[in-house]
């Protein structure tokens, strides 16, 4: 093989966080928050407080308000959504929070099933993978809070009495689910998966640390890791799903799809793909990652590629499903995101910059290779999964009173800051390519 | 009278030297027909200078064809020549007919990309293989040159091969017919010899 001149023992990086890339980091969370504040300006002075109602009556109510959730369908509308403009910043967290939450933990899945998948190509970026797992604690702690603050806001399930055939507002549906939904359960899923995959991070993160520092050249390590992405992998494959039913599905608690599981995965997941893809032209542009090539982003690009085509399969079947099959409460659904002047216009768009976009942009092997391409694509699909988020979430828990505005912009920049932030502080712990990796020649080799 | 082509087999048991070689008799001017190897070679393609195929502009093209094809005959069927409701759907209800669209999109463009394929290689049947050595399937790298195709002498190239690594130079020459593969000679051939394994099979 016509190798590649490097010299692999003098391969190893120290990446530093700092200067332009901290400031320009901060300076996404600042414009996150003036946004975000004015957002809140807005919302609090353009009212969505319903006048008419008492101050008093709202102290003691808005604990148990029905906050404009399904509800409304099962009494025939007969109370017009209550709403608060705190609401919709509680939605915004809980938004955020799940979108990021999802994108370090399939950033790190992307890490675990290289091991699993035996690949060599993408060892040299193994550590830009690694390090999103850094945001999944914080992520989790925002989950949490959220949960404990406004939970009657976003799930409507947690509602007191919704179970109990004697109460005003019983619902039969969600009565039959209670043995699922129900909050100390719910909190005790949350609370294991983050501390399992926070749990698998560390592990993972120790034994790629332990082999740098081992120079016997030895495969240890990488069997070990291989062990251990296999249980990761396996846990995953559970957690994932139950989490996408948790804190997306059941949000719309009278509706279900079979196939969630996959879809918020291949949403999170191209999101990743998109972000790692980001991280290696910013460490590139920097001077890091010298031995990587336009071969490695190549293989970055189809996998964005796929995985925008894989969305759009299972967004479409999940479409094809229901619009053929037109049960009602099924329908529902989809009704309520297309036949909204609100929601309709932003149900397009994600077609467009999830689909349409990358799928053309990114088909002739060219436009893989070049950088600015990957990066105008990676930019538009991480922008249109964020979209695609926020309309799996607000149409369900503020109804007519969502949208997409300055809240919900500004605080993805804060969370978006946050998590890069955590990102590149943890990549600048310990060496930006992984040493004494059995297949790190391959890498270097590469060849597409 | 059968003209003859003539061509200089250079065989090669490493790929980095042959990579190398490749490298060092275009850089002297050398015009390389083709290089086989029995397995893939990485930055081989880069070496000798080969440009991106149109393959993939084709595919693209019969995708489009696919996606036209299967809409209009969608269309025609559900919306004119049989009109049927589904689903309490229009007639012509669009996400109905994604899927097939699909289908016939990736039907369109694989055919069609084979068929490119098959035109672009001039892979026909009974098309008679050109083998310049045996080996080449087995644990050899083999160069062949198209002596009329270049100014170097048959000399100097032969030196230039072996300064770079060449384990054997071999001369190698097929008949015109036997380069075309015309199909008719060789149905005419079958009719007048029979099917032999020698019919098929390259003297050297």
């Amino acid at each position: 093989m016509a190798h590649v001149d490097v010299d692999l023992k003098n391969i190893q990086e120290q990446f530093t966080f700092g200067g332009k890339l901290k400031k320009n980091v901060l300076l996404i969370g600042g414009i996150g928050v003036v946004l975000f504040v004015l957002g809140t300006i807005f919302l609090m002075m353009g009212g969505g407080h319903d006048d008419h109602h008492a101050a008093v009556e709202h102290a003691t109510e808005v604990a148990s308000a029905h906050s404009g959730d399904a509800h409304g369908d099962a009494h025939g509308g007969e109370h017009h959504a209550e709403y608060h403009w705190w609401q919709r910043i509680i939605v915004d967290f809980w938004l955020n929070g799940v979108f990021f939450t999802g994108v370090a933990l399939l950033g790190f899945f992307f890490f675990a099933l290289q091991y699993v998948a035996n690949s060599g190509w993408p060892v040299l970026i193994k550590r830009v993978m690694l390090n999103f797992r850094h945001f999944i604690p914080v992520g989790g702690i925002v989950l949490l809070l959220t949960f404990l603050v406004g939970s009657h806001t976003i799930f409507h399930w947690t509602h007191d009495g919704i179970a109990d055939p004697n109460s005003s507002h019983y619902d039969a549906i969600i009565a039959g689910k209670v043995d699922f939904l129900n909050t100390p359960f719910f909190l005790f899923r949350l609370v294991l998966f983050i501390c399992v995959w926070t749990f698998f991070g560390f592990v993972l993160n120790k034994i790629t640390k332990a082999e740098d520092a081992d120079m016997s050249g030895t495969t240890k390590y990488f069997r070990k890791a291989q062990r251990i992405s296999v249980a990761f992998l396996i846990f995953f494959g559970i957690s994932e799903s139950v989490t996408s039913w948790d804190w997306v599905m059941s949000i719309d608690t009278h509706w279900y799809s079979t196939l969630f599981g996959w879809y918020l995965l291949a949403g999170w997941l191209v999101t990743a793909v998109a972000f790692m893809s980001l991280f290696v032209i910013i460490l590139q542009e920097m001077g890091y990652l010298k031995a990587v090539n336009e071969n490695h982003l190549h293989d970055l690009g189809k996998f964005l590629f796929g995985f925008s085509i894989f969305w759009s399969y299972l967004w479409f079947s999940q479409f094809l499903l229901i619009y053929y099959a037109n049960i009602p409460e099924e329908t529902i659904y989809f009704v309520d995101r297309l036949r909204s002047a609100t929601y309709a216009p932003l149900f397009f768009t994600i077609l467009i910059t999830n689909f349409i976009f990358p799928f053309f942009v990114l088909m002739t092997r060219d436009a893989k290779r070049k950088t600015m391409m990957m990066k105008i694509v990676a930019v538009v699909v991480i922008f249109g999964h964020f979209l695609e988020y926020a309309i799996l979430i607000i149409p369900g828990t503020l109804k007519e009173n969502g949208g997409f505005g300055l809240t919900e912009i500004g605080s993805g920049m804060i969370f978006l800051s946050i998590f890069l932030y955590l990102y590149f502080s943890g990549l600048s712990k310990g060496g930006l390519i992984p040493q004494n990796h059995p297949m790190l020649e391959e890498s270097v080799n590469h060849h597409t | 009278m059968e003209k003859n082509t003539n061509y200089l087999v250079g065989v090669f048991g490493d790929e980095d030297i042959m990579i190398k070689a490749v490298k060092a008799l275009r850089k002297k001017g050398v015009n390389i027909y083709e290089v086989f190897t029995p397995y893939p070679v990485h930055f081989l393609e880069d070496a000798l200078g080969y440009k991106r195929s149109w393959m993939p502009k084709a595919a693209f093209g019969f995708g489009a064809l696919g996606t036209t094809c299967a809409i209009l005959l969608q269309s025609w069927i559900m919306g004119f020549e049989w009109p049927m409701i589904i689903g309490g759907k229009g007639f012509i209800a669009i996400p109905d007919f994604v899927p097939i669209t699909f289908e016939l999109t990736v039907l369109f463009s694989a055919f069609g990309m084979a068929g490119s394929f098959f035109v672009s290689q001039d892979l026909k049947p009974h098309k008679v293989p050109q083998i310049f050595d045996r080996r080449q399937s087995d644990d050899k790298h083999i160069m062949a040159i198209d002596l009329a195709n270049n100014k170097l002498s048959e000399e100097e190239i032969k030196a230039l091969l072996s300064e770079s690594g060449a384990e054997e130079v071999n001369n190698k020459s097929f008949t015109e017919k036997e380069k075309k593969g015309n199909f008719f000679d060789y149905v005419a051939d079958l009719f007048t010899n029979g099917v032999t394994d020698s019919a098929r099979e390259l003297k050297g």
